[in-house]
């Protein structure tokens, strides 16, 4: 050691550079899930091969004047986006919580803000990756289905989109058991992506079944992906509103949430 | 509890108490200086279970503390508290003078807490490259490395440690700091001896370095290897305080109960005794039965209702030494 005990005790301590913080705990999070093979195969398998099966199953089928392949492209961007937004966050955290490790962290002076962006960032970068995949995967298929405009649009939306999943993920990290989050996330994600017509067109839907996804987020999140395609629908607006509304509610119960379980603990 | 009456109250710093601490720099303690840290009075509920029942001690500069009791006795507990990771009811815990949950302290005290998992996908190195950016001076990943003994293993992912190795792996967590305040929950969980031996070593070398160390343990053993000064907690209060000399003085007492016509001042004298309490029946705390007995019964034909027993205060020892959970050194 060069420095002596009585230095170390009394150097004055600056603050850590918040960038390299915020910079570290983004690479790590992003390479503990890259490194993770169960959510990597899934978050980004169940996207990539359900829109191989219906695209290539409807290749040169329109849809509202377009090809359906670019309808799939949109709304299995946004599924790809909210498992991404709902396993890597929701699960992590689940896991992260009971086990001991968020404790440790927050005994640590990392500071919050740098554990949530970098799940929150750790999940737009893989949205953005699997939109991308998709938007190759559907060119193999049926040709030119997007321009690059359209797919720097799409991916705008998809970066925006993955924050309300990213909240809905945390309150979901919050309440499950780590045991219990992988069934615990399909049973929302799943009828979250079927109701909000990303899988198949809303208009397929039972009429019941379509006020149902009206009020869903992935309703409006899905709007948003085909209106950067050009479909007409919803206003961008209103989508948007609905969306920031939702992240606002699902972020107060998780402040809730928290403050009560640490009241407890 | 009968415990109570005999509680230690420790007053002056203690050095070469115990000869595993040769490599301690004696002068590093002064009675005036502030404590690093103090609790005063300290409560916390858990619905009908108390947790804390009054706790209150002070860490001074340099000490290797232990918390030394069976699970459940409040030792984790007591570490939340002073980590600001749990509020307590009533009472009092205070960092380098300031509330737990100040950043200040946060940049100052490393913690290893009992972690059942932490991400298995990331490399050791990389771990600690993420802790070391939380602080604005860490230690060099070198060093933290060979202190925790993980040179050798720095590429591996967590998920594929060894119990021993994870334990290991915290421990330089709460080192990558250069904290000056320690807090170590059950370090030596699942080590073999050898490892258990390695961290005993460092955690002596930071105490010399004018590191201040606060540890869990259930495990009697470890407290008597490390400590400068042992806490026992049962049931969330602090039933003995001491050395661990001290401490092993006490465990050794036993508790004679009579009827007797012998006045008090003459009980006090008879060998051993440290302790009297009138009654009924006169009860004497000695750590010489043997020979109080001896000297005792020529003194009163009538002694009756005659009965010695090791003292609840062993009894205290010998549940915090029979946990299944302590392997045998």
């Amino acid at each position: 050691m060069a420095t002596t005990a009585d230095a170390l005790v009394t150097m004055p301590r600056t603050m850590p550079s918040l960038t390299r913080v915020y910079g570290k705990e983004i690479r790590y999070e992003l390479t503990k899930l890259a490194r993770n093979r169960a959510f990597t195969l899934s978050t980004t398998g169940f996207p990539v091969i359900f829109y191989l099966m219906f695209a290539s199953m409807n290749a040169h089928a329109e849809f509202h004047g377009q090809l359906y392949s670019r309808y799939l492209l949109a709304g299995y961007a946004c599924f790809g986006a909210m498992g991404s937004s709902l396993f890597g966050i929701g699960a992590g955290l689940a896991h992260e919580r009971s086990h001991g490790w968020l404790e440790l962290k927050r005994a640590s002076p990392m500071p919050a803000g740098a554990y949530l962006l970098a799940k929150l960032v750790a999940s737009m970068c893989f949205a953005v990756a699997i939109t991308l995949l998709l938007a190759a995967l559907g060119t193999m298929i049926s040709g030119h289905i997007i321009s690059l405009m359209e797919l720097g649009k799409l991916l705008l939306v998809v970066i925006g989109g993955v924050i309300p999943f990213a909240s809905l993920g945390l309150l979901l990290g919050l309440l499950m058991a780590p045991n219990a989050a992988p069934g615990t996330i399909n049973l929302v994600y799943l009828p979250l992506s079927f109701c909000g017509g990303l899988w198949m067109p809303v208009e397929m839907l039972p009429d019941w079944l379509q006020h149902v996804s009206h009020v869903l987020p992935s309703y409006y999140f899905s709007r948003l992906a085909l209106g950067s395609l050009g479909y007409s629908t919803v206003s961008p607006l209103l989508s948007w509103g609905v969306l920031a509304a939702y992240t606002v509610a699902l972020l107060a119960l998780c402040a809730y949430i928290f403050h009560r379980s640490e009241a407890r603990a | 509890m009968a415990a109570q009456a005999i509680e230690v109250t420790a007053a002056t710093p203690r050095q070469g108490t115990a000869s595993a601490l040769t490599g301690r720099t004696a002068t590093s303690k002064s009675a005036s200086a502030e404590p690093v840290a103090t609790v005063r009075n300290l409560v916390k509920q858990y619905g009908n279970h108390r947790a804390l029942d009054n706790v209150s001690f002070e860490l001074h500069r340099g000490e290797i503390v232990a918390l030394l009791g069976p699970n459940g006795a409040g030792k984790t507990t007591a570490i939340r508290t002073l980590l600001g990771l749990t509020r307590q009811d009533a009472g009092e815990a205070l960092l380098f003078g300031k509330s737990p949950r100040a950043r200040e302290g946060r940049l100052r005290t490393g913690a290893m807490l009992q972690v059942g998992r932490m991400p298995e996908s990331l490399k050791v190195c990389e771990h600690i490259d993420l802790f070391r950016s939380y602080f604005p001076n860490p230690l060099p990943a070198a060093e933290v490395l060979s202190i925790a003994g993980l040179t050798e293993i720095a590429g591996k992912l967590f998920g594929q440690l060894s119990g021993g190795q994870k334990q290991r792996m915290l421990f330089a967590l709460a080192l990558c700091g250069d904290p000056d305040l320690l807090f170590l929950d059950e370090p030596t969980l699942g080590m073999d001896i050898e490892a258990r031996r390695a961290l005993w070593d460092q955690v002596r070398m930071l105490a010399a370095r004018g590191k201040t160390i606060l540890l869990t343990t259930h495990y009697l053993p470890e407290a008597e290897a490390l400590a400068t000064r042992v806490l026992v907690l049962q049931a969330g209060r602090i039933v003995a305080e001491g050395t661990p000399a001290e401490l092993k003085g006490r465990v050794q007492m036993s508790t004679v109960r009579c009827r007797t016509s012998i006045a008090e001042d003459v009980l006090r004298g008879l060998p051993g005794v440290s302790e009297v309490t009138a009654g009924e029946r006169v009860t004497l705390l000695t750590a010489e039965p043997e020979a109080l007995l001896r000297a005792l019964l020529p003194l009163d034909e009538q002694l009756s209702d005659l009965e010695v027993t090791g003292t609840a205060f062993e009894d205290a020892f010998l549940a915090l030494t029979s946990q299944p959970a302590a392997p045998a050194l």
